[in-house]
């Protein structure tokens, strides 16, 4: 299948170590990379297709999951208010 | 808030360079006079860089993918758990239930044996003096260990207070208990056997298996504070034959302020609640179950299981590479507990001649404890050691090191470096040292007060 080529793969994994390296924390950092890894090398005689679907999958969720945390904590966002600045009683929808 | 305090820990190759020196007070250990002194504590500046943290004991930083399965359930999906007419309440309660077979997954354990608490000193709390108070009439008797967490000690003393009769088991020098010891301790109005899985201080496996065994032949409830090996060894209550155990959520990468009791309902274990309400949790802890805390306390068990193998291997790989590094340069250097049963992120080591305090304001870009962090305000030598029987000498130079899932090699080689020089520069100090070294027997100086 198209999806698990592995220039397919190798571009995942690719982009996975491209993000881990932008955590802000060394542990982390260190560990996301380790991890991604030894993920890979682990699986890399995988024949089975659904289980390698399966991996791949993974794989991605974990990529969105890194690229969400390397941002945190956020940056400080400008305070909002509540409600309306207008009026100053109702909701902001 | 944020941007300015986070600092890059830029340790490994440019540790040397970098590191911040801080005149250390020069302390030389002297038997006749202890000078103690008292770590002062001090906010880390703007850019100066962090310490390592080697003291997974202690806490544990919470993995990212716990903080993302954390994060919609604090912004978004803020419903009571227990509101039972709208989406908020439904998907809160869903979000817990799962979060619940997560826990029950990790100890093979059924969902409804779960009861999410506030840590696992309420834990400890509920199952001892819950299960004591309930059986009052019929059964008095409360067997524990003298290594047990201050929390199951202390309510071991408030239900003596209550009129209940405790025998705190003694160790033996490795940190295990005498099986024998026990079973000749059980009598008939035994309820209740508490004993930890894996120690906090010294890091001793008991022999859990063989405790439960005894336990579920004499029909003893058998309760274990599992807080540090939950995540860590696989863990099984049925074959283990487990009563009641706790789990922390801080202890495994998760968040702080919650945790879990494990409650057998196959046979049946009856608790008194401590705490009364609206008879949510089966009744045992009544208030709102923290959702966002209980999911993060599943994502932290369900990663634990993927990545116990992982971890457990690379964990004592560094332990053994610490070890290794820090026995072969440094001699008289005890490691207190077994060398075996024992679970190889917890190293606790004595440095003879050397006073522990000294040595950890020595090592100060690295974040040790000596002893648990509940007993850390004190100065007594912990009652641990002195459990297992070390020399008070020994007992005070005591170090705990921590290894957990993001330790590096770069940390673990620059902890065991920084460990050996300042050892060996405080034992030169050391009139003690001194003297071993000409051969003199410390045990048979006679010292006079003046």
């Amino acid at each position: 299948m198209a999806s698990c080529s592995r220039s397919h793969v190798i571009s995942l994994y690719r982009m996975l170590m491209k993000e881990s390296k932008k955590f802000p924390s060394y542990n982390f950092r260190t560990y996301a990379l380790r991890r991604v890894k030894h993920g890979f090398r682990e699986n890399q005689h995988v024949d089975n297709p659904r289980t390698l679907d399966m991996l791949l999958g993974q794989a991605r969720e974990s990529l969105a999951l890194i690229k969400r945390q390397v941002r945190c904590p956020p940056p400080p966002l400008p305070a909002q208010p509540f409600c309306d600045a207008e009026d100053g009683v109702h909701w902001k929808q | 808030m944020f941007g300015k305090t986070v600092i890059r820990s830029i340790w490994g190759s440019r540790s040397a360079a970098a590191c911040y020196r801080r005149k250390y007070t020069e302390s030389a250990v002297s038997a006749a006079h202890r000078q103690k002194e008292i770590i002062k504590s001090r906010y880390i500046e703007k850019d100066e860089l962090r310490p390592l943290y080697m003291d997974f004991q202690a806490t544990t930083p919470m993995d990212p993918r716990v903080l993302d399965a954390m994060l919609p359930y604090q912004v978004n999906y803020y419903g009571n758990p227990h509101s039972r007419t709208h989406a908020y309440g439904w998907e809160s309660e869903r979000a817990m239930e799962k979060a619940r077979k997560q826990v029950a997954d990790l100890i093979g354990a059924d969902p409804r044996e779960i009861v999410f608490t506030s840590g696992a000193t309420e834990s400890n709390n509920m199952s001892l003096k819950g299960v004591a108070r309930f059986y009052r009439s019929k059964k008095k008797h409360i067997i524990t260990t003298q290594i047990e967490h201050k929390c199951v000690l202390d309510s071991c003393r408030i239900l003596e207070a209550e009129g209940f009769n405790i025998t705190y088991l003694p160790v033996q020098s490795n940190g295990l208990i005498d099986l024998k010891q026990l079973e000749e301790t059980i009598q008939p109005d035994t309820s209740l056997v508490s004993v930890m899985t894996v120690n906090n201080e010294i890091g001793v496996k008991q022999p859990v298996k063989e405790i439960g065994e005894i336990c579920r032949s004499r029909s003893v409830f058998f309760h274990t504070d599992a807080a540090q090996a939950v995540g860590k060894i696989p863990i099984n209550v049925t074959d283990w034959k487990i009563d009641l155990m706790s789990i922390s959520g801080h202890k495994i990468y998760g968040p702080k302020g919650v945790g879990a009791l494990y409650v057998r309902r196959r046979p049946r274990v009856r608790l008194e609640p401590i705490q009364s309400g609206g008879g949510q949790e089966r009744g045992l802890r009544s208030g709102t179950v923290p959702t966002p805390l209980a999911v993060g306390l599943g994502a932290a068990c369900e990663i634990a299981q993927q990545e116990m193998q992982y971890d457990h291997s690379r964990v004592s790989m560094l332990a053994k590479r610490l070890l290794q590094k820090i026995m072969s340069e440094l001699p008289d250097v005890v490691v207190n507990g077994d060398p075996d049963q024992r679970y190889p992120g917890c190293i606790n080591l004595s440095f003879a001649y050397v006073e522990g305090e000294s040595l950890l304001m020595a090592l100060k870009d690295v974040a040790l404890s000596s002893g648990s962090a509940c007993t850390s305000a004190s100065l007594e030598p912990s009652y641990v050691l002195r459990a297992i029987g070390t020399d008070e000498d020994l007992a005070h130079s005591s170090i705990r090191f921590g290894i957990g899932r993001f330790t590096t090699e770069e940390e673990v080689d620059y902890t065991a470096e920084k460990c050996i020089r300042q050892v060996k520069r405080l034992r030169e100090m050391s009139p003690l040292w001194e003297m071993v070294q000409e051969g003199i027997d410390l045990k048979s100086i006679k010292w006079t007060q003046h």
